[in-house]
């Protein structure tokens, strides 16, 4: 499979994390930088399910030192990246 | 053979979001949720999506919890793939998952809680919220039970011979209390609910009110004298109904109707005669008594919930609803009640006052008094 690039990274990611949105937050809130669970209202406890659907669809696996430092959009296209 | 009231998805979506409904997979918690969100609408109670409700509280029982998403985590387990449970697996399986659904759908911020007693459950939610707001620790109480359904539920019940298996090819005829040919009850699932409010607050608030929760009384046998694990002590039967009515403050003669336990087994004519006992009444003198597991089944846990939601709609609309399948009494029960008094049709009645007992593994009792308002 050719390299992805961040963007076609994030446009699949985008539609992951918008299920996991609280209903008052719109998809257009999302942006690179926007903090998970602190800006978007992401229950933490779903983190580890947006992981499991990153999962599925980019064939990768996150190890826990992955997960402490999913933050942001931007991290989870970082690790994304490296790993694919 | 079993029974499971039919949810189309279209109906979980008015209950839970998307969201919600994601990797969700426990049959006990939907029902609870479509019952008891229900029951608060049907009592119009605000739901502030901002503020905790500290007045209201709920108790909502159950047997067990999310069996099937507790079988998925087996297998994922079993698997070494525990980290792809996902996060709402402990919140689907864990006891109190039912209780904790409806306390963030309602905000309610008293006691929220789940008890469990096996068959007794749903009647004992009730006493325990009724409890509750006697002694001024809450003004409202969501009281209700469910139960999971399917084999990995059942299955066990079909192990101790106490499920019929001689209806298979006849499934509507299948469960039939106080027959001679009852031979095993068909469990059920489902959930029932009501909405126990203190009568000033009702009042003051205008609110449609069904009936007013007498009193009752909570025992067990000890598993002593008669009662076991799966048996009942009679004279504990005996005792909690008559102290149900001694709570109540009212004479056995004042009961018009019982919702009986009833569930289709050898045990229906014992259950009749500690009615009979306890009430120092038979023949023509007792009162109209049926068993709502005719036609639904054996809801378990859910039974006493779902059973004192048909009893409490009987006061408010008058009538009886008759006991299906009920064609061939036993004639050990003809004995000691009169034919007429065991309803095989609809028939009008007014009812003022009805008592409903539920009875559970580890021998435990239940029974609750209401009066129509």
């Amino acid at each position: 499979m050719p390299r992805m690039t961040t963007e076609e990274i994030y446009t699949k990611l985008e539609p992951i994390v918008a299920t996991y949105l609280p209903e008052d937050i719109p998809i257009s809130e999302i942006d690179p930088d926007s903090d998970l669970t602190g800006e978007l209202n992401i229950n933490s406890a779903h983190l580890v399910d947006i992981v499991l659907d990153v999962e599925d669809e980019f064939n990768v696996e996150f190890a826990n030192e992955d997960m402490e430092t999913l933050r942001t959009m931007n991290d989870a296209v970082a690790i994304i990246q490296k790993k694919i | 053979m079993g029974g499971l009231p039919e949810i189309s998805e279209e109906k979980k979506r008015e209950y839970l979001t998307d969201l919600q409904l994601r990797n969700f997979n426990s049959s006990g918690i939907l029902y609870g949720v479509i019952a008891g969100m229900d029951a608060i609408k049907d009592a119009n109670i605000a739901i502030s999506e901002k503020e905790p409700n500290w007045d209201l509280g709920i108790i909502f029982g159950t047997g067990t919890s999310g069996v099937d998403k507790f079988r998925e985590a087996i297998y994922k387990v079993d698997d070494q793939n525990v980290r792809r449970l996902g996060s709402t697996t402990v919140i689907q399986t864990m006891a109190s998952g039912i209780s904790a659904y409806l306390g963030g759908l309602t905000g309610a911020a008293n006691l929220v809680t789940t008890n469990s007693s096996a068959c007794a459950t749903g009647t004992e939610a009730i006493l325990l919220g009724y409890e509750r707001i006697a002694q001024g620790k809450a003004t409202q109480m969501l009281c209700g039970s469910t139960s999971d359904h399917g084999p990995y539920l059942w299955g066990g019940f079909d192990a101790m011979k106490v499920i019929t298996y001689k209806h298979n090819h006849e499934p509507q005829k299948a469960s039939r209390p106080m027959s001679a040919s009852a031979s095993g009850f068909v469990p059920g699932s489902g959930a029932g609910a009501v909405l126990l409010e203190s009568l000033e607050s009702a009042q003051e608030r205008g609110a449609t009110m069904y009936a007013e929760v007498l009193g009752g009384h909570i025992n067990s046998g000890g598993q002593r004298d008669g009662g076991s694990m799966t048996a009942p002590n009679s004279e504990a039967v005996q005792r909690c109904i008559k102290n149900a009515l001694i709570d109540a403050g009212i004479a056995a003669a004042e009961i018009d109707y019982i919702n009986g336990h009833l569930t289709a087994t050898i045990k229906d004519a014992t259950e009749i005669e500690n009615w009979c006992r306890a009430l120092n009444r038979s023949g023509a003198d007792f009162p109209y008594i049926n068993s709502l597991k005719g036609m639904v089944g054996h809801c378990l846990a859910a039974s006493g919930s779902v059973e004192a939601v048909s009893t409490i709609l009987q006061m408010q609309e008058g009538f009886v609803f008759p006991n299906i399948n009920c064609e061939d009494l036993h004639p050990e029960i003809a004995t000691m009640v009169a034919s007429e008094k065991i309803p095989r049709e609809k028939i009008p009645a007014t009812i003022h006052t009805a008592i409903k007992a539920s009875f559970g593994f580890g021998d435990v009792n239940a029974c609750v008094i209401f009066r129509k308002i």
